[in-house]
């Protein structure tokens, strides 16, 4: 059971961190919804 | 291989302190949801003067007073220390004052579109005219100034894009067509500062390598505007209306866009251009970008700091056959973030870095100097962005734990030994990579470090073309031809005082 089941997400990304895309991916191993997902420079 | 080398750089920072207030995105997005807003109002008591440019440290690392290294002995924030150097110019380029700035900006105008009033235009050609490199023969190109009235009649009624200095309207851009979505006041106004500070980077650029213009074969500009009309928004070209004001006769050029990452992909593009014979100089420019000025201005408001985003920036490096003295630009090792390569943090990584190293048998830590996303941390810091080359520093020094070529407990000294604090501005392509070719082509020449990396990196999905974004990486390196001449010449010595001996044996056993 992981701590995001059933809870749906909203991710931010950053590209010199951890990119959406890549959150996005870890997230899809639990049973959670990504309801809005995106990446963003903060330069 | 008989690779093309870095012959020369400069860098230009442009202070613009009205141009924050009135073109940068972040304060013209407020003026319009919120023109009343505390933001609005406070901003002004916010802007630091020109001579607080010239004494803040990151300025003059950028410029080549400073060694990035001093920064690191510099207490955060930068901003509140006295450096004590209010140098305009430095051996890479200067830092130029808004007024002539603007001045420039009329004489990188083709098209007319940019009035000056005409107390203020006479005032800023005689700079112009006193500028090392333009003098007088380039301010006597500047055209007749107007009537003030004339320009607030263009901006009032004909939707122009004023230019103000010291809080007054001093001139303006015009609108370039009726109708042209793609030509307004505003898009012209953006594309002639990058086209203007491009030209000054440029002029640096010549004036650094003492080359002749005229042997400038290719420009590529890589900044971050496009140039186009309704019907083909983009086609450019900024490179060769560059080289025109620049006087770059027997140049042509064509324009790379990548957002942040296109000047490493220029830097290997030119550098293939060269080596394949194509072209013998290749000159690479960017000019800046009014949009992100005072892009992180609110935290900076908030907290009480000056708005350090106050600066347009601009760089230039020539690409040249390889003269067996400038450090050369291994291209056969070169690093790319692939459509298929990934978004996680270690498949970035691992695409820039070890790929590229992998291909020339290399460890992370034969390379002395990573040059990455080099922004000024006392500008990203108070905006909650972070210290974004220190985390890519980080990234990179834990592969090298993960690959087993170095120690977990090292990853600080690491940090250290192969990173720099950031020093340039947040201007988008002007941090990404290239603002240490100067540095790393001076200490690759004293032979302080053998291998610097630059790398570059774009977010391409803020064109909403693709979610990806990118990245390119490319070694520098210390040309090994001169030990190689070096040796060829001993040889030759040998052989030189072998023949002379027996020669002189055999006269000895004639005689």
């Amino acid at each position: 059971m992981s701590i995001l089941d059933n809870k749906k997400v909203v991710i931010i990304g950053d590209r010199d961190g951890v990119p959406g895309q890549a959150i996005e991916e870890c997230v899809k191993t639990s049973s959670a919804e990504v309801v809005f997902s995106s990446t963003e420079c903060f330069v | 291989m008989n690779y093309s080398v870095v012959k020369g750089t400069s860098y230009i920072l442009v202070n613009t302190p009205d141009m924050i207030i009135h073109n940068g995105t972040t304060q013209t997005m407020e003026k319009m949801a919120n023109p009343n807003s505390e933001y609005i109002k406070a901003i002004g008591s916010h802007i630091r003067t020109y001579e607080q440019v010239l004494n803040y440290a990151p300025s003059q690392v950028y410029i080549g007073n400073m060694k990035p290294e001093e920064l690191e002995t510099l207490e955060m924030p930068w901003y509140d220390k006295d450096v004590s150097i209010r140098e305009r110019f430095g051996k890479f380029g200067e830092i130029m004052p808004q007024d002539e700035f603007i001045g420039l900006m009329k004489l990188s105008d083709s098209f007319d579109l940019v009035m000056l009033e005409m107390h203020f235009s006479e005032s800023v050609k005689d700079k112009i005219a006193n500028h090392p490199l333009f003098g007088v023969e380039y301010a006597s190109k500047m055209k007749e100034g107007f009537d003030i009235v004339a320009i607030q009649k263009e901006v009032e009624e004909h939707h122009g894009e004023g230019i103000y200095n010291d809080g007054k309207l001093v001139g303006c851009v015009k609108k370039a067509h009726d109708s042209d979505v793609n030509l307004t006041a505003h898009i012209m106004f953006e594309n002639i500062v990058s086209k203007a500070s491009g030209v000054l980077a440029f002029k640096h650029l010549i004036h650094n390598v003492e080359i002749g213009i005229e042997e400038i074969d290719y420009v590529i500009e890589c900044s971050e505007e496009a140039c186009g009309d309704m019907n083909q928004r983009g086609g450019g070209n900024f490179a060769k209306a560059i080289a025109e004001i620049a006087g770059a006769v027997n140049s042509t050029g064509s324009d790379i866009r990548g957002f942040c990452a296109a000047p490493t992909h220029a830097l290997i593009q030119a550098s293939a251009l060269v080596q394949a014979g194509v072209y013998k100089n290749v000159a690479i420019v960017a000019g800046g970008a009014t949009a992100k000025l005072g892009m992180n201005g609110k935290d900076h408001v908030k907290k009480g700091m000056p708005v350090l985003e106050d600066v347009i920036g601009g760089f230039g490096i020539l690409v040249s056959e390889n003269d067996g003295i400038s450090p050369i630009i291994r291209n056969d090792l070169v690093g790319k973030h692939n459509v298929g390569t990934g978004s996680s943090p270690q498949a970035v990584i691992t695409a820039l870095i070890t790929m590229p190293l992998d291909k020339g048998n290399m460890k992370i830590t034969d390379v002395d100097k990573y040059s990455v996303e080099m922004q000024n941390p006392d500008v990203t810091k108070p905006a909650g962005a972070g210290d974004v080359p220190l985390s890519n520093y980080k990234m990179i020094g834990a592969l090298a734990v993960k690959r087993g070529e170095m120690d977990k407990n090292d990853l600080m000294s690491f940090v250290k030994k192969h990173g720099m604090q950031g020093w340039a501005p947040t201007q988008g392509h002007i941090p990404s990579g290239v603002p240490y070719v100067g540095f790393a082509r001076e200490e690759l020449m004293a032979g302080n470090i053998k291998r610097a990396m630059i790398v570059g990196k774009g977010s391409l999905f803020l064109a909403r073309m693709t979610n990806l974004f990118d990245g390119v990486s490319v070694i520098l390196e210390q040309n090994s031809k001169t030990d190689e001449t070096a040796t060829v010449s001993k040889q030759e010595i040998k052989k030189l005082i072998a023949e002379a001996m027996r020669e002189f044996g055999s006269n000895l056993v004639k005689e």
